[in-house]
């Protein structure tokens, strides 16, 4: 057994969270633009797409992050690509981001005033300058407080990656509570890390959300 | 390049699949209860309009929510069924995962029904007050009825959240459905098709349990 000092437990910790925060950014930025793309092409109103994209959002919203985790890591496989807990994190993570992302801007451009769309199109706008210069600077500022707050689900949801073996966070303290029996003192201070990761995040997203209401009255 | 899926093997193993489902359900019933209790008490220590609480008692409720909406339901998880034992505390799986999911979904719900509470106008209050109810018959029969009713919606997918999070039990061998989904795809090697069936069990699941839960919330709530 290794003697593990707290300060030993919190370093390794510490350098696991890089991890962390490092897939959280890369589903994140990757699941926003797979999400942007899915949105235009709601957006577009081509026949059959916004049926596909409801399902798409669907399938992910309605099933466990766990098991989207388990199939992309076993289904890549299948293609006969070789692939690592790190791709198949990277890959499933970034796909329910953008579902989950897609479905609130959607949102967002739909608390957009028809008129605003009508205005548009009678200036002779296309429909891509009608989102680039009507609709989407207009839907961008109260789609910022939920993208930011769901930067946090996202961060916790790297936590599952751990699950197929992918060294974040979790994983890190699922081996060194193994090493060292102290479960209660590593659980807690994963539990911490996370929370310090979390909670700022949260609190911008709230006083975010307090500002844009804040203006709208 | 050609894919084979061969679900026969995995298939055969229903009984598996169904304790797993049967699992899943038992657990979301007692984590939504017990979760819907505890939030709404969360929610009546924490509501702004309520009347004034003893400070201690809504600063633990407030470091209650936000460390539980902060830290992921795996990590929960793991503290109470790998942490606790080391306090002389040991639960066994089934429990763990339940009593997770009810602290999980007390601090969401508690928030949402804050919510619903916060948005009742004051005049209800002071009405139920000028009739002489109780500060707990007030809570009970004015406010929290209309408060349910305006956040059913939002409470309706936090629970379907819970309920898919509720995979993660199974790293702790509760014999949930994903527990079932790993254990067939061990037995068979069949992962991708073990997965992906419990996936579209769980995407079922999920769809009717939105179903009934609206269904619940028009004929109960609304429909009083």
């Amino acid at each position: 057994m290794v003697e593990f000092s707290i300060w030993d437990i919190l370093r390794n910790l510490l350098m696991a969270a890089r991890w962390t925060v490092t897939l959280s950014l890369i589903a994140f930025i990757g699941g926003g633009l797979v999400g942007l793309m899915l949105l235009v092409a709601r957006l577009s109103k081509v026949r059959g797409v916004e049926r596909a994209v409801g399902a798409y959002v669907q399938v992910f919203q309605g099933t466990p992050l766990l098991m989207q985790l388990f199939l992309a890591y076993f289904g890549i496989a299948l293609f006969g690509i070789k692939t690592s807990p790190w791709t198949a994190a990277a890959v499933a993570l970034t796909l329910y981001t953008s579902a989950y992302l897609t479905e609130i801007w959607r949102g967002c451009v739909a608390s957009i005033p028809k008129g605003q769309w009508e205005a548009a199109q009678s200036l002779a706008l296309n429909f891509a300058e009608q989102l680039r210069h009507v609709v989407l600077p207009q839907a961008l500022r109260i789609a910022v407080p939920p993208t930011v707050g769901f930067l946090v689900q996202v961060i916790k949801g790297t936590a599952l990656a751990s699950v197929i073996g992918f060294v974040e966070l979790t994983k890190a303290g699922s081996m060194i509570s193994n090493a060292t029996f102290q479960p209660f003192l590593v659980y807690a201070c994963v539990a911490l890390l996370y929370f310090a990761l979390c909670f700022p995040v949260s609190l911008v997203a709230q006083s975010l959300e307090r500002k844009l209401h804040a203006n709208r009255r | 390049m050609l894919i084979q899926l061969d679900f026969s093997a995995v298939l055969a193993s229903w009984p598996l699949l169904v304790r797993g489902v049967v699992w899943t359900i038992g657990l979301t019933i007692v984590g939504t209860v017990l979760g819907l209790l505890l939030g709404t008490a969360c929610a009546w220590a924490r509501a702004r309009n309520l009347g004034h609480r003893p400070a201690p008692l809504r600063w633990a409720v407030a470091s209650y929510v936000e460390l539980v909406r902060n830290t992921p339901f795996i990590v929960q998880l793991f503290f109470l069924f790998f942490g606790l034992p080391a306090l002389g505390l040991k639960l066994s799986p089934e429990f763990a995962s339940a009593l997770a999911m009810v602290i999980n979904l007390g601090a969401y719900s508690a928030e949402i029904i804050r919510a619903g509470i916060e948005a009742t106008p004051r005049g209800q209050i002071e009405a139920a007050h000028s009739l002489a109810l109780t500060p707990g018959q007030t809570f009970r029969r004015v406010v929290l009825p209309p408060a349910l009713q305006k956040v059913w919606p939002a409470m309706v997918s936090q629970i379907i959240i819970v309920m898919l999070g509720s995979a993660v039990c199974g790293q702790i061998s509760t014999p949930e459905l994903s527990y079932a989904a790993n254990l067939i795809s061990s037995n068979t090697f069949r992962a991708f098709e073990a997965f992906i069936l419990a996936t579209a069990v769980y995407l079922l699941l999920s769809m009717a349990t939105r179903r009934l839960l609206m269904w619940m919330g028009a004929r109960f709530l609304v429909g009083r």
